[in-house]
């Protein structure tokens, strides 16, 4: 009976939520037009691209900002552990690993540069290069982190220096992160090849970090 | 035929979600999370979304998969050495 009752109301609550998907009003505003107005000014020819790096700038500064928070909750919470050896995996893993890892690298570095004209860009190419430390870290290669020294802290809040001095630096036009149009392409790649490097460390420090616990005894 | 691949990639969602949680054992349902990160990811693709789809590829499934695969073999060496 109470079975039958929590099916009823769970297919009444999904019958509900598709009627109101049918019957959603359309967008009280319609950006697509002035989005592809000024699509030739914005310095990347991706729509997506040039929301994210340049009509909504500060978004993206804030989001990189929050991410680094995360990173500082997680380095605050593991406390001072000892050295994590990771456990030696399979040679054929690691033979795969040591392949893939050069490949995962040109695919960042591609994903970086396509941003500007199709899909791709800084978040993209950070997770793939994230990834590649990830499985080098399943493989046995590469040790979990310690306590980040200068040159990981650097990497990790480089990508949100340049981003804020590229804005800081923007401010003296009297508004905040409007490129002037000539500038606009160079700047946003300057930024992203920043935050891909910025986010691949952050990302990958997630899993590095908290993974120094005890390995196999 | 497209209207059929959409047709069964919503249905793998719905049944790959389900599964998840219905999974009695923790590392089937990590598996099956990661799958359906995946199977997410071409619904974005299909949807004209492709760069969410890249989002949702690498993170999504694959980071996310990873974490959630690292928290289960720590939690399964303190279950073996109390």
């Amino acid at each position: 009976m109470k079975r039958f009752a929590v099916i009823c109301s769970a297919l009444l609550f999904v019958g509900s939520l598709a009627a109101a998907m049918l019957e959603l009003a359309p967008a009280a505003i319609d950006l697509r037009g002035p989005v592809a107005a000024h699509l030739a000014a914005s310095g990347v020819s991706h729509p997506v691209t040039a929301v994210l790096l340049n009509y909504r700038g500060y978004d993206t500064l804030l989001e990189i900002a929050v991410l680094l928070l995360a990173l500082l909750a997680i380095l605050a919470v593991v406390g001072e552990p000892g050295a994590a050896r990771p456990a030696p995996a399979h040679p054929v893993l690691q033979t795969l690993a040591r392949l893939a890892t050069p490949l995962m690298i040109v695919v960042a570095v591609y994903l970086l540069w396509a941003g500007a004209f199709r899909p791709g860009g800084a978040f993209q190419a950070g997770a793939v290069l994230a990834a590649a430390g990830v499985l080098l870290h399943l493989a046995g290669l590469l040790p979990g982190w310690q306590t980040p020294r200068l040159r990981l802290r650097l990497g990790l809040a480089g990508g949100f220096a340049l981003f804020l001095a590229v804005a800081g630096g923007l401010l003296a036009q009297g508004t905040l992160l409007q490129y002037p149009p000539a500038l606009a392409g160079g700047l946003i790649l300057l930024i992203e090849s920043g935050l891909t490097l910025s986010l691949a460390l952050t990302l990958a420090g997630l899993f590095l970090f908290l993974s120094r616990d005890e390995v196999a005894p | 035929m497209t209207l059929a691949f959409d047709l069964l990639l919503a249905l793998a969602l719905l049944w790959s979600a389900w599964r998840t949680l219905a999974a009695p054992r923790l590392d089937r349902a990590i598996v099956l999370f990661i799958a359906f990160g995946l199977l997410m990811a071409l619904a974005w693709a299909r949807l004209a979304a492709p760069d969410i789809g890249l989002a949702e590829a690498a993170i999504g499934a694959g980071l996310t998969g990873a974490l959630l695969l690292d928290a289960y073999g720590v939690l399964q060496r303190r279950r073996d050495r109390p």
